[in-house]
């Protein structure tokens, strides 16, 4: 997974945002210990500040936490991880839903095509 | 001395070519510990106030300090220099060029340099007139990025190589300038650079039209740095 950013949003909302991707899919696995701050700046080619300070935001969060000594980890609270991962993904439904209701597409239409797609992925 | 002393400060800087003003009452200040994007159309005056941070040219009025030390003979030893074009002797091969270095700046690092030289593929006995005008480039900046400053100029740093070489010449900046250490990067190249910005300049003949850090610049404006930039410089 590369980094990508777009031009309208800071840098700093789309590296938390990229991070916290990373953290609850499981490509940065529960406990597992973060590269240090200009190691994850560099991959991502962005300023070592802006990664610190998106870094600073997770361990708000409770998805990341720092050890005095022993640098970063994520959180082995896989229940707080469930968690936050189904929030995001309850937002992100509510959104789609919000965009098939402009676009006319009642609860029966969208039935009808999730069950295809169900269908396709089954076959 | 107060205590969050300004890495480079300029108050009042104005410079004149003859009769043509290329800075008039220039004042910045810029923290530790930041990389900062110089930015502005050709003839802006980015590489005159490079310039006169090194002490390669003198100003008509105005003051330039780094570190709290005016500039002068004193604050060569704080500031590596990336200059926008040739300079280095090229019948030396890579090695020479860093004893030449290593002779020069007691904070010259030559494993770091060597390292740098391997990640890019620069082979240290090749001599310096063999290689393309990209490789040239690199060199120069590993030898500028191999010093332990505490602020690196850096003229241009990207204009020569490749789009694929800017990703690397980045990240070589990123993991190689020291924590409280400050980095002035001027390039026209904004998209390329900015994600490693925390401040921009904007420069526009010769005075300072914007100074203020890059994620607020895309919040306020919406926009990247980058558009933002072709609006305010329009022809």
């Amino acid at each position: 997974m590369g980094w990508q950013f777009d031009g309208q949003r800071p840098i700093y909302a789309q590296l938390l945002e990229g991070l916290e991707l990373r953290i609850l899919s499981g490509m940065y696995p529960p406990g597992s210990r973060l590269a240090s701050v200009r190691e994850l700046a560099a991959e991502a080619a962005v300023n070592p500040n802006t990664m610190q300070r998106a870094l600073a935001e997770l361990e708000r969060g409770g998805l990341v936490r720092t050890h005095r000594t022993n640098g970063r980890f994520v959180t082995d609270d896989e229940a707080r991880i469930r968690q936050a991962r189904e929030s995001i993904a309850r937002e992100k439904l509510e959104r789609f839903l919000e965009e098939m209701r402009r676009l006319g597409v009642t609860r029966e239409e969208l039935r009808g095509y999730w069950k295809e797609k169900e269908g396709e992925q089954h076959a | 001395m107060p205590e969050e002393m300004a890495v480079m400060e300029c108050r009042g800087v104005t410079k004149y070519y003859g009769r043509r003003c290329a800075l008039e009452d220039v004042n910045l200040n810029l923290e530790s510990g930041k990389i900062v994007g110089l930015l502005g159309p050709n003839g802006s005056g980015k590489t005159t106030l490079i310039k006169l941070l090194n002490g390669l040219l003198v100003p008509y009025a105005g003051e330039l300090f780094i570190c709290g030390e005016p500039v002068g003979q004193k604050t060569k030893s704080l500031v590596s220099y990336l200059p926008d074009a040739d300079y280095l002797p090229n019948w030396m091969d890579l090695h020479q060029l860093v004893s030449l270095f290593a002779g020069f700046f007691r904070d010259f690092d030559e494993n770091r340099a060597a390292a740098m030289f391997s990640n890019l593929g620069l082979d240290p006995r090749q001599q310096l007139k063999t290689l393309s005008k990209g490789n040239r480039e690199k060199v120069q900046l590993v030898l500028a990025m191999s010093r332990r400053a505490r602020l690196y100029l850096l003229d241009e740093p990207i204009g020569g190589v490749d789009p694929a070489a800017r990703d690397y010449i980045l990240r070589t900046i990123i993991q190689n300038y020291e924590p409280d250490a400050t980095v002035v990067i001027s390039t026209h190249l904004i998209a390329d650079v900015e994600s490693v910005l925390d401040d921009v300049i904007f420069l526009r003949q010769g005075h300072v039209v914007l100074h203020k850090p890059s994620d607020q610049v895309r919040e306020e404006y919406g926009k990247s740095v980058d558009a933002v930039f072709r609006e305010v410089f329009a022809c």
